[in-house]
């Protein structure tokens, strides 16, 4: 019996072991690289985009950056004043998200709280379809269709223009909203729902008293989200907003964001190092600075709800 | 009191319309979108569309080089995105330890997901164009791409990972199996589902992005096809075709419908028609293995 065992099991010191061992070591390292290698990618493109964006700053003072009037770098007389794509930027995101945020609640409340699961499993997955459609499918639908519908209301719109843009926008990012606070909703506790409609308060004031207090840090890092998504979408608005830079707050008129000029110029024919190069990068740098800080509102709001629900 | 209860009923019942007019304002939307596109489109569809290469005469221009374009493009991304993203998803579930490390990588990925695709883009130019001169080619998309969804991939093989109960493992290890073992004989089969989800999702995704291949300079006139990868002479096989300039169907529709003329918003709407039914297909797809999958494994 025992002269049996000592056969079939490997001593430790056994060759068999030793190999296998030094396979399990080998896997992990290569399973660490490839997690590690993430980090990388972030690296690079933080690294990327300040390397070719540096000389532009070399050409074009940080005063005229941050006070010129217009945004012509292409012009005879280029201007860089980066407001005025910052503004078409927050002016398009601010009509997507004036659309995104009421509708996205008022689905997340209604699929968490007043659907029985059923219907839930089915309208759910339908309602993320609005996320998987193409962008540039959206911009086509801007374009095309909400922009001449819109004309019907408002004849001297422009055929560019933010509103229709930043409409189809907020449509399209009710998903990220909704999914994201539906979740956030139903993770509160079954005993809170309960007590509240234990003393008699009605599905509504349940939702809007207790539901939405509780979960409000899930919802307010859907809101975040739904931000950053906005400020970086780019075809929509590329198609359909237009290709004039501008600081004004009309929707009705063309405008420009930052996505949008970097896409315009890619277009055309770029050398490396031409100035046209240099300020694609700048216009990334700022998007990204700006969705960085988002970013980071919403983790630090998400990782203030996981120890508030432990 | 009567009074009041009757108004908080009424209340009630007012939000249960307001929150079914505002799904049904959505799933109008999506739908409106859908017929519009089909509408327009439909008349264009037709077997020498998607055997037609680009041309000035809208009549005439089909998507031949966009839709074999966009599957060599998805081909190289799938190739990157999916070992690499299952990898990383089973480290950070099965191997990692916690410490900072750790924790650095997670919030990277987080990061990751939240940036804008186009900047993708501007990291490609700089990086896979211009630094390691692979140019405007297939292999510079399918790896930009790859990048842009291989947070999608990690995050949901870790959700997969994440829902098989522990007890499987302990099983695993107490009949002497290794952690490797472990993760490729049971973890791995028993998450395929989730994975496989995931994977679909990020892989329609890339096919329906655009702004970064605009960034790194895809063409919107290509009418010819990507290098053969297998050939009738030695060497017989051929990865010039990763390096052949290509357009894929997003960018084909983009430049039909930044075009004036109407006649190239039909062909707009057909290759829009196209490109929303791959995705949609796919997603589907993805919805119907979550839900298989679901029955099949119960803890």
């Amino acid at each position: 019996m025992d002269s049996k065992l000592a056969t079939t099991f490997s001593k430790p010191q056994s060759i068999k072991r030793r190999v296998r061992e030094l396979k399990e070591l080998v896997i992990r390292i290569i399973l660490f690289i490839c997690a590690a290698s993430s980090v990388l990618i972030t690296f690079g493109v933080v690294w990327t985009l300040l390397k070719e964006a540096f000389p532009f700053f070399m050409e074009v003072s940080v005063k005229n950056f941050l006070t010129d009037k217009e945004w012509t770098p292409l012009f005879e007389n280029p201007q860089y004043g980066i407001f005025n794509l910052i503004c078409g930027t927050f002016l398009t995101t601010a009509i997507a998200l004036s659309v995104a945020i009421p509708l996205g609640t008022i689905t997340a409340v209604f699929l968490s709280e007043y659907m029985s699961n059923r219907y839930r499993e089915i309208l759910k997955p339908i309602l993320e379809l609005l996320a998987a459609v193409p962008t540039v499918v959206y911009g086509y639908f801007a374009l095309l269709f909400v922009t001449p519908l819109l004309q019907k209301i408002y004849p001297d719109l422009s055929s560019f223009n933010a509103l229709s843009a930043g409409l189809v926008m907020g449509v399209m990012i009710i998903p990220y909203v909704s999914s994201l606070s539906e979740d956030a909703m139903r993770a509160v506790p079954v005993h809170l729902r309960e007590g509240s409609l234990a003393l008699g308060a009605s599905n509504l004031q349940t939702s809007f008293k207790v539901i939405i207090p509780s979960a409000f840090s899930g919802i307010a890092s859907a809101y975040v989200l739904g931000i950053s998504r906005a400020l970086g979408e780019t075809m929509v608005v590329a198609i359909a907003a237009g290709l004039q830079p501008k600081i004004s707050l009309n929707p009705l008129e063309s405008t420009q964001t930052l996505t949008a000029y970097i896409v315009q110029v890619s277009q055309g024919d770029l050398p490396h190092g031409s100035i046209g190069y240099k300020t694609i990068y700048v216009a990334g740098v700022v998007l990204l600075f700006f969705t960085l800080i988002f970013n980071l509102i919403g983790l630090r709001i998400r990782s203030k709800m996981e120890i508030k629900f432990k | 009191m009567k009074q009041q209860v009757e108004k908080l009923k009424r209340q009630d019942s007012v939000f249960w319309i307001v929150g079914l007019l505002t799904l049904a304002f959505a799933l109008i939307t999506l739908l409106s979108l859908i017929v519009d596109m089909a509408m327009t489109g439909w008349p264009r569809i037709s077997s020498e569309f998607f055997m037609n290469f680009p041309s000035r005469f809208p009549e005439k221009a089909g998507i031949l080089s966009a839709w074999v374009g966009s599957l060599c493009v998805v081909f190289v991304t799938a190739f990157l995105a999916i070992p690499l993203g299952i990898a990383s998803g089973v480290y950070l579930e099965e191997y990692s330890k916690k410490n900072i490390w750790t924790k650095i990588i997670e919030v990277n990925i987080l990061n990751l997901a939240g940036i804008p695709s186009i900047t993708y883009g501007l990291m490609a130019l700089g990086f896979f164009v211009y630094h390691l001169k692979l140019g405007q080619s297939i292999i510079t998309a399918g790896m930009t791409l790859g990048l842009l969804v291989l947070p999608i991939i990690i995050v949901t093989t870790r959700e997969a990972i994440r829902t098989i109960p522990a007890h499987i493992r302990e099983a695993s290890y107490s009949l002497g199996a290794t952690k490797w073992q472990t993760t490729w004989n049971h973890i791995l089969p028993y998450s395929s589902g989730g994975i496989l989800t995931g994977v679909v999702i990020a892989l329609s995704r890339a096919i329906g992005e655009t702004a970064p291949l605009i960034t790194v300079g895809a063409l919107t006139f290509i009418a010819f096809l990507p290098t053969a990868p297998v050939m009738a002479t030695p060497p017989y096989v051929s990865a010039q075709w990763l390096l052949d300039p290509y357009t894929v169907m997003p960018i084909q529709m983009f430049n039909w419908v930044s075009r004036p003329q109407e006649e190239f918003h039909v062909n707009a709407a057909a290759a829009g028609l196209v490109l929303l039914s791959m995705t949609l297909i796919l997603n589907a797809t993805a919805i119907f293995i979550r839900y298989r999958f679901r029955k099949k494994y119960k803890w």
